[in-house]
């Protein structure tokens, strides 16, 4: 195929080369649209084929999925705020993603920034509602990303795989936030469910106007965008996609490879942390057990379905929000168990990970040639 | 054994898309001769053979195997006609045994190996064959020399009467070169084999082939005995009428200051060898320290250190006096550039656009960048003037660079870094698989900036362009460096001893 390049751009014409460009990177987007889309539909099949198995009418149960995720406003801001943590929790796989590192600790970052968040918003009552709010947010930020920099760090320094010292770097995260809520942050008046202390209302996060949907949203999509800016359109990005394409090449240009990976997975750890801080803020005004119910994991999925794409993230997280606001819906009407959607989940995820072998080879097709 | 078998195709036509690769290409090969398919990158060579191997279909012509007509649709019904090809890259499994890799090459490797008999076969084999390769060293054990002579045993030992080898020699010094193509020019003259072997090495294909087929844009350009043909003639076919690049005539002016001076380099290689032990060097301005040596000696760990992709145990790199961090700040004080070997796989970034390639250099300086915001304008266009200086052959700037031909890759780079000003240059194998026309041009960039007074390190295992290049000639075997002479002084005897000796 080498040889395409070679001759076809040869006859290009200055007209013809902007032409060429513009296909190319239609080709190009065309693919990254139609592979996740097409590991989506191969995943609701198989979900539909296991519905069958066990009784079930797939039509039905996908009639309730999008009844209970996008059917009325009540199932839209039930989507929409479970989307919400998803945006962040997503980042922190997505942006080491592109320098090549698969982190996957994402429930871990999450749980300590919702401690941190509360412990500080506790220790800060009385002081400024603004203040106490910001200063949560770089708790949340501070104790999610450090905890990630620690796996880039054994990483980069010691050549310790980051996708099992991740995991595990989460694992010890849980079982830190146990013994805190158990322990030194414990509330005494908490008796079945040990929790920090309460924030308090004044430091709780409001709701965007005209709805019933906390800002986490907003500063979620936000985050998105931000992080989309600095990747594509920075030269810290240009840096980071240097590494990730060719470490090799990055060094040869005497780019901080250690710096960048480090400061990467800082930056993902930190939106997964501040996700734990939306949580404690504007859900549930204290740190206990119920951070960890899966939105660090849904985020994994939510990072590979949009391929590592900040932006990607936003449509995407807000499909499997709805995936999960309606397994209610399925356990109401159908008796199915709760599980169900998580099988759901799975079924994508094998799926967008074998759609990968795809990359590349439709290209061809979208671009004509 | 049986016999060799002809080949034969005619008006062999394959498209890709709107781009004829090959246009209506007959050649014919006797059986039991040794035919050189010669050609510039690009110029259609490995789609003839992939054609004839099955990997392609072709769109039009047909293939005669033994003057009979094949409709080969797969590398499998290659293989059970004879056919077998070696390629430019190693396809052998490192870490099993010559014997293990000879067994996995028949492709049916049975549930239960019965040892016994496998080895009593093969070392039945190695007995009929001129040279050996011992049937239980890992191949990973191996000289790269060894792994290409087990390469082509291994197409043997499956019974091949047509053999298809690209640039079989590429990885080999002159001396195995010469013993590899020996062995096979033997077997061919027993009647036992055919041979086609794609190369660009006009002195190999004056010493081993019989016939030769030129190919340029993919049409058939000329064809011939090659005792008919001489030299210019040929290469006159491969490029067309463009001219060759003359080297620009070497100033003869004396060196200048040390820019470079390497002094008590010890470094490990990956895997914690000891590569490099105790080499020092120093280059001048406005000379090429051309660096000879057997691959493997510590000249990669060299390159890495310079690029600072690896740090040194011990010993200092200084560079205009001054120690030398190889970072990015460094390197731009400096003006030190290098131009590691492969640059795909070490200098450029795969996945990311042939004008983003193009950047890599100067993505964080004005007007790149304005501040912490990348101008995509600026970006783009800077890349279309290399691309058009340099000309680059790519369907656009944003085309991804791994999409781009060997040469084309590597002009990519040349374009980027020897359009920097430059003090001190370390290139390594600059020429390493690209064709005589892109060889002239790189060999031409390198001698024009040494005229403008950088230094250059050029590390080579080809011993004829380090003595075409340099200014000096320095040997590295087992780390060290273990022979420097002015170029005048120079003894090719003598650098060769130099190489092999420990």
């Amino acid at each position: 195929m080498a040889a395409v390049a070679e001759t076809s751009g040869e006859a290009a014409s200055p007209t013809r080369g902007a032409w060429a460009l513009d296909r190319d990177r239609l080709g190009a987007i065309a693919e990254a649209i139609a592979i996740p889309l097409i590991a989506l539909l191969a995943g609701a099949a198989l979900f539909a084929l296991f519905m069958l198995a066990t009784g079930y009418d797939p039509v039905e149960v996908y009639a309730l999925i999008w009844a209970g995720g996008f059917g009325s406003s009540f199932s839209w801001s039930n989507t929409l705020l479970r989307a919400a943590p998803l945006l962040l929790t997503a980042l922190y796989t997505a942006v080491p993603a592109r320098l090549g590192l698969v982190v996957i600790g994402n429930e871990g970052a999450l749980v300590l920034g919702g401690v941190a968040a509360a412990g500080i918003g506790f220790a800060l009552a009385g002081a400024p509602a603004a203040v106490a709010i910001v200063a949560m947010g770089l708790a949340g930020m501070l104790a999610g990303g450090i905890w990630v920099a620690l796996a880039g760090a054994l990483r980069h320094f010691r050549g310790v795989n980051e996708t099992i010292s991740s995991l595990l770097l989460s694992y010890l995260a849980i079982a830190l936030m146990n013994h805190l809520v158990e322990g030194p942050l414990r509330d005494p008046a908490s008796l079945n469910k040990p929790s920090t202390g309460h924030i308090g209302d004044g430091f709780m996060l409001g709701a965007l106007p005209g709805t019933d949907i906390h800002v986490g949203l907003a500063i979620g999509i936000v985050v998105c965008l931000i992080c989309h800016v600095l990747i594509r359109h920075t030269r810290t990005g240009f840096a980071m996609r240097v590494v990730g394409g060719n470490p090799a090449a990055a060094r040869l240009a005497g780019l901080g490879v250690g710096p960048l990976l480090i400061g990467a997975c800082f930056l993902g750890g930190a939106a997964a942390g501040l996700a734990g801080m939306i949580e404690v803020a504007a859900v549930h005004g204290r740190a206990n057990a119920s951070l960890a119910v899966g939105y660090g994991y849904t985020g994994i999925l939510v990072a590979f379905l949009a391929r590592h794409n900040a932006l990607a993230i936003v449509p995407v997280a807000i499909l499997l929000g709805g995936i999960g606001a309606s397994s209610g819906l399925l356990q109401r009407r159908l008796d199915l168990p709760d599980a169900s959607v998580l099988v759901l989940q799975g079924l994508l995820f094998v799926a967008i990970l074998a759609s990968e072998t795809l990359r590349g080879r439709l290209r061809p097709y979208f671009s004509g040639r | 054994m049986s016999d060799a078998l002809s080949l034969e195709t005619v008006g062999l036509t394959k498209r890709f898309g709107a781009f004829t690769a090959l246009d209506a290409v007959s050649i014919k090969v006797r059986a039991g001769s040794l035919h050189a398919l010669l050609g510039e990158n690009g110029a259609g060579k490995s789609t003839l053979v992939k054609c004839v191997m099955g990997y392609y279909h072709a769109d039009d012509g047909d293939v005669l195997i033994g003057d009979r007509g094949q409709e080969i649709g797969s590398p499998r019904a290659a293989a059970a006609l004879g056919l077998g090809m070696v390629y430019q890259h190693f396809t052998l499994v490192p870490n099993m045994s010559v014997a293990e890799n000879l067994l996995l090459a028949s492709g049916k490797v049975p549930a239960v190996v019965d040892w016994k008999a496998e080895r009593a076969k093969m070392t039945r084999f190695m007995d009929s064959m001129p040279f050996r390769v011992p049937l239980d060293r890992p191949i990973s054990a191996l000289a790269i020399g060894e792994k290409q002579k087990v390469e082509i045993l291994k197409q043997l030992y499956l019974d091949r009467r047509l053999l298809i080898l690209d640039e079989p020699t590429s990885v080999l010094t002159p001396d195995e070169a010469d013993e590899v193509l020996g062995f096979l020019r033997g077997l061919v003259d027993q009647g036992r084999l055919t041979i086609v072997m794609i190369s660009h090495k006009l002195r190999e294909i004056y010493a081993y082939a019989e016939e030769v087929s030129v190919l340029r844009q993919g049409k058939l350009v000329g064809a011939g005995r090659t005792a008919d043909l001489a030299a210019p003639e040929l290469t006159r076919m491969m490029v067309g009428v463009e001219t060759l690049a003359q080297p620009a005539a070497r100033a003869p002016k004396p060196a200048g200051d040390v820019v470079l001076d390497a002094s008590g380099l010890v470094a490990a290689d990956d895997r914690g060898r000891r590569a490099l032990d105790g080499a020092s060097l120093a280059v001048r301005a406005g000379e090429i320290l051309g660096l000879a040596g057997v691959s493997g000696n510590g000249q990669r760990e060299l390159v890495e250190i310079l690029a600072g992709q690896r740090d040194p145990e011990a010993g200092a790199v200084k560079v205009h006096g001054e120690r030398y961090a190889a970072d990015r700040a460094a390197a731009r004080k400096h003006k030190v550039v290098c131009l590691p070997e492969e640059p795909l796989k070490n200098a450029s970034v795969p996945t990311m656009s042939v004008a983003e390639n193009l950047a890599l250099r100067r993505f964080d300086l004005a007007p790149m960048a304005r501040g912490p915001w990348l101008s995509d304008g600026a970006i783009r266009r800077a890349a279309e003037k290399l691309i058009g200086e340099y000309r680059i052959r790519t369907r656009s700037p944003a085309t991804p660079i791994a999409e781009l031909s060997g040469g084309n890759v590597q002009r990519t780079v040349l374009a980027r870094d020897l359009s920097e000003e430059i003090d001190l240059l370390v290139v390594a194998n600059p020429c390493f698989g690209l064709d005589v026309k892109a060889t002239a041009e790189i060999r031409a960039a390198l001698v024009a900036q040494r005229n403008k007074g950088a230094a250059i390190l050029l590390v080579s295992e080809d011993l004829d362009e380090i003595l075409e290049l340099s200014d000096r000639v320095a040997v590295i075997a087992s780390g060290k460096i273990a022979y420097e002479a002015p170029i005048a002084a120079a003894d090719r005897q003598e650098i060769g001893k130099r190489m092999v000796a420990h």
